[in-house]
């Protein structure tokens, strides 16, 4: 009885709060008041689930996006030019990479600031000397550093997936969430919806209607040299796949010991747990 | 229960040596070793020894991630980054210290249960029991200033919006904000004070973690009948009965903790805490760390002013006296019967509050706006009532079930039912074996 009880009692908060839910998201179409207005589309991941690694082509693919087109307004401060080991990099083509970067350093012995080629051990310059350059540039908003975007960013996944997301190990929100948003631009806004000047409409935005970054990619922009489609599509994907390699570069690392560690935990759990028994055998408890 | 009567016998001329200088090797062996357990413990009762093994991770990972941060608002978010990215396995540190806090939460919410429900607070465990919530309260706050230190966007604005509730109290509010913060906002001194009473406070912790040792060796373990061991039949040993078993339940423990660092690590965290504090950008939902979350829903429920006192005072004095319910539980319930086992409508109402926390929980992560506020406010009544009304009247009206004598009695009448009936005399006397 009492059983029944308690689940007619959670059955019911369960009910309101779906109810409420419900109530919430009924919304005007042309005035959303949330955001984002799509939520982003879930895509396959190389680096997803317990055995995840990175795709190596994939990686240097995006860094070819990442170069080309993004670094011109974005910087990614935190990542040195010998991070990009992980792409499958020898240790001279980082050198070549690093070197064709100019790098601003100093000062010298007798006090003069100096530009130099990059070595390994630098990080990725920025596109803008400083915060206020990189907005005053940008229509007002300074363009966010890409170091950690892939972590920095995801949309919250309401109740009951956050519970699935546990047991599906669902940890690419990032990823998904700058792929959709790199693919949903030229996107017709619903009839009277109001789109500030200077922003651009893409329903996949996290917080509003529109953003200040203008559709960044295009068909055939960037040549792969690998016959992957040049297609805004597969740009997205790859600098996506990059960017998340840039925010969590021991990635791999991480999976491949927790393995281990679940593997060690199962065996010398099970081993204990028969001693417990064998302990406990003539003990009634 | 470990005076007067030591079992201890110094075999070699080292221990005889110690023995007569400073007895240690005799006090953890009547702690650890020869101390008496209720043989009926179940797997709720491990809780106590996952959480020793979490303090001592957490204070291991603490000291080293300490070596290679920068208390400084310019350098925190970036000393992290290098921690993730350049330290030999930095990334492994950091997400077993972030991870283990929640986990070290986890833990102590299944221990301060397991405490409800079998009624471990009651006499004469009132003072373990305080001593426990005094752990918790100094667990709230190192967490809470754990937090802060990354220096990202929920880092700064939690501490901006946490401190904020002191400017509520009257008086001498402000006086105590400005004393948190060193300074008018939350800027570098406010990280520094952080930082030295995050790598203080765990110390402290293990400070009262002895004292609340010893007040459990001095009355000894409840257990799920909430019967008072009678005679030697009714416990086993510590060693090897209660290592063994808490050994495997901390190894279980350690397999979810080790399945959130190494596939899920930022599964607890905010994505925003990955983008460095910025004084000038409020985050859209501020939203403080998953176990602060049903005292944060209880906090913004209370949005009117109740006579003399606003609702932002009326929040923050619901949000501590729902924490302060748990030091008074000891004098709240009526009921002469400890353990749930036997108050079939203890028990309802038991599941009941526990629902009614996770919803608050859930609710606190959700915006305080349209229903959610009127269903946190149910929720909130709800968790006051079960204290101050459920507690105190159901131990005078409720008819406890038939307890049994003893503890023996009740293995051994559970032992028949479960195994079909096998003769009480085939349980040995357990003190004779290991």
């Amino acid at each position: 009885m009492k059983k029944i009880l308690t689940s007619l009692a959670l059955l019911g908060l369960v009910v309101a709060g779906t109810a409420a839910i419900a109530a919430e998201e009924e919304h005007n179409a042309a005035a959303p008041t949330h955001f984002p207005i799509n939520e982003p589309k879930e895509m396959s991941w190389s680096f997803a689930g317990p055995f995840g690694t990175y795709d190596k082509a994939q990686l240097q693919r995006g860094l070819k996006v990442y170069k080309e087109v993004c670094s011109a307004c974005h910087s990614m401060n935190l990542v040195a030019f010998r991070t990009l080991e992980g792409l499958g990099y020898s240790d001279a083509q980082i050198k070549t990479l690093a070197a064709e970067y100019t790098i601003h350093d100093g000062p010298n012995d007798a006090g003069d600031m100096f530009d130099r080629p990059g070595k390994p051990s630098d990080h990725f310059p920025a596109p803008f000397p400083n915060e206020q350059a990189a907005a005053a540039a940008n229509g007002g908003a300074a363009p966010p550093d890409m170091s950690l975007l892939a972590k920095a960013r995801g949309v919250e996944r309401g109740f009951p997936r956050f519970i699935f997301d546990i047991f599906t190990q669902y940890a690419q929100g990032g990823p998904d969430y700058i792929h959709s948003l790199l693919t949903g631009y030229d996107q017709t806004p619903p009839a009277g919806m109001v789109i500030p000047e200077g922003t651009h409409y893409n329903p996949y935005f996290l917080s509003g209607v529109s953003l200040k970054m203008p559709k960044p990619l295009s068909d055939g922009q960037v040549t792969y040299d690998d016959g992957s489609p040049q297609t805004v599509d597969q740009y997205a994907r790859d600098v996506s796949a990059f960017l998340m390699f840039v925010a969590e570069p021991h990635l791999e690392d991480r999976k491949k010991t927790g393995f281990r560690v679940m593997v060690f935990l199962l065996l010398f759990g099970a081993l204990v747990y028969m001693t417990k028994r064998r302990v406990w055998a003539d003990v009634a408890h | 229960m470990s005076e007067g009567h030591s079992t201890y016998t110094p075999k070699t001329g080292i221990e005889r040596w110690f023995d007569a200088r400073m007895p240690l090797p005799r006090l953890i062996y009547d702690s650890f070793v020869a101390y008496p357990v209720p043989r009926n413990l179940n797997y709720m009762w491990t809780f106590g020894g996952i959480l020793s093994i979490m303090l001592a991770s957490q204070i291991l990972t603490g000291i080293v991630l300490a070596m290679h941060y920068t208390s400084d608002t310019n350098l925190a978010f970036d000393s992290v980054e290098k921690i993730m990215r350049d330290v030999n396995s930095g990334w492994l540190l950091r997400y077993l210290h972030s991870n283990g806090a929640s986990f070290f939460f986890v833990a102590v919410y299944i221990h301060i249960f397991r405490g409800l429900f079998y009624g471990s607070y009651k006499a004469p465990r009132e003072l373990l029991w305080i001593l426990g919530c005094i752990i918790y309260l100094l667990m709230m706050a190192t967490g809470f200033m754990g937090y802060v230190l990354p220096w990202g966007q929920m880092s700064f604005w939690g501490a901006t919006v946490i401190t904020g509730f002191f400017s509520a109290i009257p008086l001498v509010g402000n006086w105590i904000q400005e004393l948190l913060l060193g300074g008018f906002a939350v800027d570098n001194p406010t990280l520094n004070r952080f930082f030295a009473l995050h790598y203080l406070l765990p110390f402290m912790i293990a400070g009262v973690v002895v004292l609340h040792i010893w007040a459990l060796h001095v009355v000894g373990q409840s257990n799920p009948t909430g019967i008072e061991v009678k005679s030697k039949t009714d416990t086993v040993a510590f060693t090897p009965y209660a290592t063994i078993k808490d050994a495997f339940g901390m190894i279980v423990f350690l397999f979810f903790f080790a399945y959130f660092v190494f596939y899920l690590p930022n599964y607890l965290g905010h994505p925003d805490n990955y983008t460095v504090a910025n004084p000038l950008k409020t985050p859209a939902h501020i939203v403080p760390e998953w176990y602060f979350l049903p005292f944060y829903a209880i906090l913004r429920a209370i949005t009117f002013n109740i006579g003399p006192i606003n609702s932002k005072l009326g929040g923050v004095l619901c949000m501590f006296g729902a924490i302060a319910m748990l030091f008074l539980v000891p004098w709240l319930d009526t009921s002469k019967v400890r353990s749930a086992v036997y108050r079939p409508w203890y028990k309802l109402f038991f599941w009941l509050f526990v629902a009614d926390a996770i919803l608050l929980g859930w609710l606190g992560s959700q915006p305080a706006e349209g229903s959610y506020v009127f269903m946190a406010q149910m929720a909130t009544l709800f968790y006051f009532a079960f204290f101050l009304v459920i507690m105190p009247v159901l131990g005078l009206i409720e008819t406890p079930r038939r307890l049994p004598n003893s503890i023996t009695e009740a293995v051994l009448e559970k032992k028949n039912k479960g195994a079909g009936g096998h003769p009480a005399g085939a349980v040995t006397a357990p003190e004779t074996k290991g």
